[in-house]
């Protein structure tokens, strides 16, 4: 029985090849998505009068944020295999706290901005609460909690108004080197070696900063892995032993906290408040659009924050070509719509290659 | 119970019992194993293997008894308490993430970490270092599981119940969809793990590998230990006797003596991924043929291929007259010889359990219920009615919900649903598990009634009585080919239980090796 079947040795040098392929391979949603962006991206700045200035991509940058944040934030639910339709009210809620909150001096406006944060985590961890305790699915859980919220953001901000310090505005929505200047730190950036970080745009430095210290640890802990878990098999994931419940209220906490970020930045780039329920239902809706774009499957188990960012990017990138092209504003949903479901068709190719199509219903 | 050594034993159960409703799959069980040994545990389908290994892993809780492992009182709350007090079960259904990578899946449940987060080098490392030492270091930690082969899936699944360090392993038929090369991996495996004083229970229907592997066998039946033995003390035949030891009972109804009939349905080298291995099968009108064989040879794949379930079989299936191999359920059944499929979880796959009984019984063949494109309430609630009448189903009202019926009522609704369609072909898949005595006869007689009328009737049944009380011949299937076909008075528990662990009467066993898809 045991005649000899040596075990084929690992070869390091052709290893590392073969990781690369398979690395490409396996984030081919997400660089389809990055392609399709780039595509678009290109097309507008080249027919843009003032294509590739700075002022242009700081414009363009202000525009994604938010929606990048939602889009971030309903991606955590998604790869739980759940919906949260309360994201764009959260967003909207932390926006008209902050109209209420952000001014006055250094410590009032630091002590606003941390409040700010806090309720957007809070709004998600009762959403996780719900849904775990209430045992409830997240598509209709957070519909009503959404509900909530948008009442609580109508209590606060009746009539659209409110301030929030204008310099702290005015640096958020600029680049680098102008958001150091505005604070008194201009000498920061004459130094040579810092004056190409000057031009980068606050927003996607931001962006950049949320991920590397909010998501990628986040994913790293058992509680992120666990969420991934449960959207690809939640019952290995329970026969494994993971930390279901926990994870679960984790990952809505997370995407609470993602959403109060985006209305963080919203309030701070109109610096007033407004609760606007259509505006709280668009950005919902374009979450999940973006989330799917990105190569996150609406099936959980796989994708990313990262995909969900480049997917919010393209369209917004869509709507920045239909201003310039100057399309009529009518035509604006048929082709969103039109875009999104090709980017969408790519995703179901991989049906194709059921051999038992009783597979395709579970 | 026979005593292991003098220590106190690894571990050990005392008067153990489990009830799922009213069905014993546990019966006062004793059983003991030691440390340093491989232990195997036979037993038909239903013996209460399955059963027992929940149990010592903390998936079930026992109704009665105590568990102690190494000498303390054990209760296990679940799995992951188990796993804490190091018994470790690679199950048969695979506990795998299929969108995790190799290296994730493998550290699950308590991945290596540094500063609190996951630490991916040591992630790799640690994936690299467990596969190998099960000699699969070919594998790439960073591949997605969900794109690997069945049998390097599995190979995963041991390397993740590896990377808990067990005391005590248990595998459950864990080498059911191994390669050849695979199964030699996990020998040696299990060598080098007893060698450093694991204990190790070993499921298997593979006689031969009970064979090279085990130094004591204990046989289950009926929920009940039987008896535990060291390996040589007992022949394969009495190995068999142990397993059966219950006598038939006269439940079924009187077979026809006739000659055999010409085939309506033939089946040539069918093939299909690696669960099906060239099976050439025929099956003629008014004849009743079994498909028997230990669970996962491959009999539920054959009846999903006649269904067109499948896609990319092989091989030729001729039906009637025309050689065509149904494109999908709906070409099957509305073929010129239509085909029906009882299937084999009737509640996701045969009822729509929130609908009525007359909405479920009607729903395969509401073509012909129309009239001028509109569904004909008339015909509806005639065909209805008759539906029940004919198979007796026990319901205050057509119009309630098929939910609230009994098991043995439900699957009366399945199989009358796919009468209705009026089929020539009918496929059994598994159909009276889990439902009581007495509906079980009613199918009985029914099928061969059908089969009287003139229905080809293909039946596969996990349990053994049944198909040789019921059927006209028997198919035993093993690794995805039929081994042996029965007929008459051939047709004796003896000899499908020796034919299911390939044992037969000719020769030793040689396993046919499943193809790797």
């Amino acid at each position: 029985m045991a005649d000899a079947v040596a075990a084929p040795a690992a070869r390091p040098g052709r290893r590392a090849g073969a990781n690369w392929g398979l690395r490409i391979r396996q984030r081919l949603d997400l660089l389809a998505a990055v392609a399709l962006f780039a595509a678009l991206y290109l097309v507008y700045q080249l027919n843009h009068p003032k294509g590739f200035t700075s002022q242009i991509f700081i414009q363009n940058a202000n525009e994604a944020f938010a929606l990048a944040l939602v889009a971030m934030a309903q991606t955590v639910p998604v790869l739980m295999a759940g919906l949260d339709l309360s994201v764009g009210a959260i967003m909207n809620l932390v926006w008209c706290i902050e109209s209420h909150i952000v001014r006055g001096g250094p410590a009032d406006i630091a002590l606003g901005l941390v409040v700010c944060v806090l309720a957007g985590a809070a709004c998600g961890f009762a959403n996780g609460c719900v849904v775990v305790y209430g045992r409830i699915q997240p598509i209709i859980a957070t519909l009503a909690t959404g509900a909530i919220y948008i009442g609580m953001a109508l209590f606060l901000r009746p009539t659209p108004g409110g301030k929030v310090d204008e310099d702290l505005s005015w640096a958020m929505a600029s680049d680098i080197g102008e958001a150091a200047a505005t604070f008194g730190f201009e000498e920061a950036f004459e130094t040579t070696w810092l004056r190409p970080i000057a031009v980068l745009p606050v927003p996607l430095v931001l962006l950049a900063l949320i991920v590397l210290l909010v998501w990628i640890p986040f994913n790293r802990t058992i509680t992120g892995r666990t969420v991934y878990a449960i959207g690809s098999s939640e019952g290995a994931a329970y026969m494994s032993g993971l930390p279901l419940d926990r994870a679960k209220l984790a990952a809505f906490t997370v995407a609470g906290l993602f959403a109060g970020l985006g209305g963080l930045f919203l309030a701070l780039q109109t610096s007033s408040g407004n609760a606007d329920l259509p505006q709280a239902g668009a950005y919902t809706l374009n979450s999940i659009a973006a989330v799917v774009i990105g190569g996150t499957s609406l099936l959980g188990g796989s994708g990313s924050v990262v995909g969900s960012i480049v997917g919010a990017f393209v369209l917004r990138t869509i709507s920045f070509n239909f201003r310039i092209f100057d399309v009529d504003p009518l035509l604006q949903p048929l082709f969103e719509g039109l875009v999104l479901l090709v980017a969408v068709s790519l995703s179901g190719l991989s049906m194709l290659r059921l051999s038992n199509r009783l597979e395709v219903f579970r | 119970m026979t005593p292991v050594g003098n220590e106190t034993p690894f571990l050990a159960l005392e008067n153990v019992s489990k009830r799922y409703g009213g069905v014993h799959a546990l019966r006062n069980v004793d059983f003991a194993c030691g440390r340093g040994s491989i232990h195997a545990i036979l037993g038909e389908n239903g013996a209460g293997k399955s059963t027992l290994i929940k149990i010592v892993s903390g998936v079930v809780r026992p109704d009665e008894g105590v568990m102690s492992f190494e000498g303390a009182p054990v209760a296990f709350a679940n799995p992951a308490a188990a796993n804490g007090a190091g018994i470790v079960c690679v199950f048969q259904e695979l506990s795998l993430m299929p969108d995790l990578s190799v290296a994730e899946n493998i550290t699950l449940s308590a991945p290596p970490r540094r500063f609190g987060l996951i630490d991916r080098g040591a992630q790799h490392r640690r994936a690299e270092e467990l596969l190998s030492r099960i000699g699969c270091g070919d594998v790439n930690p960073m591949q997605r599981v969900r794109d690997l082969s069945l049998s390097r899936r599995q190979m995963v699944e041991i390397a993740k119940a590896l990377h808990r360090d067990p005391r005590l392993l248990i595998l459950d038929e864990a080498t059911s969809a191994l390669t050849a090369a695979d199964v030699d991996r996990v020998y040696r495996m299990l060598f080098d793990l007893k060698a450093q004083g694991l204990g190790i229970l070993y499921i298997s229907h593979r006689m031969h590998e009970i064979d090279a592997l085990a130094e004591r066998c204990s046989v289950f039946r009926n929920g009940r230990h039987i008896e535990t033995f060291a390996k040589g003390t007992r022949s394969p035949d009495e190995i068999v006797e142990l397993m059966i030891g219950r006598e038939l009972e006269s439940q079924f109804p009187q077979k026809p003596m006739r000659e055999r009939p010409k085939p309506i349905l033939a089946v040539r080298d069918l093939a299909w991924e690696s669960r099906l291995a060239g099976v050439s099968l025929e099956a003629g009108s008014g004849e009743i043929v079994g498909l028997g064989g230990l669970d996962g040879q491959g009999q539920k794949e054959l009846l999903l291929a006649l269904f067109g379930v499948l896609r990319g079989v092989k091989g030729e299936i001729r039906v009637g007259d025309t050689v065509q191999k149904p494109a999908s359920p709906r070409k099957a059944r509305d073929g010129k010889v239509p085909i029906a499929l009882i299937p084999e979880d009737r509640k996701s796959e045969g009822l729509i359990l929130p609908m009525s009984i007359e909405d479920n019984l009607v729903i395969a063949s509401l073509p012909r219920m129309t009239r001028a494109g509109l569904l004909d309430p008339v015909r509806v609630s005639a065909c209805v009615k008759a539906a029940i009448a004919q198979l007796g189903i026990k319901a205050e009202s057509a119009d309630q919900a098929v939910s609230t019926l009994s098991g043995g009522n439900q699957q009366k609704v399945v199989i009358a649903k796919w009468l209705m369609t009026r089929p020539e072909i009918i496929l059994l898949n598994d159909p009276t598990r889990g439902i009581d005595v007495g509906t079980k006869q009613e199918i009985y007689r029914l099928l061969r009634r059908l089969a009287d009328e003139g229905a080809c009737i293909l039946f596969y049944s996990t349990d053994y009585e049944e198909l040789i009380g019921c059927c006209d011949r028997v198919a035993v299937m093993y690794a995805g080919r039929i081994v042996r076909e029965l007929e008459g008075e051939a047709i004796t528990e003896r000899n499908i239980v020796s034919s299911a662990l390939n044992i037969g009467t000719s020769g030793p066993a040689r396993r046919t090796e499943p193809l790797d898809g």
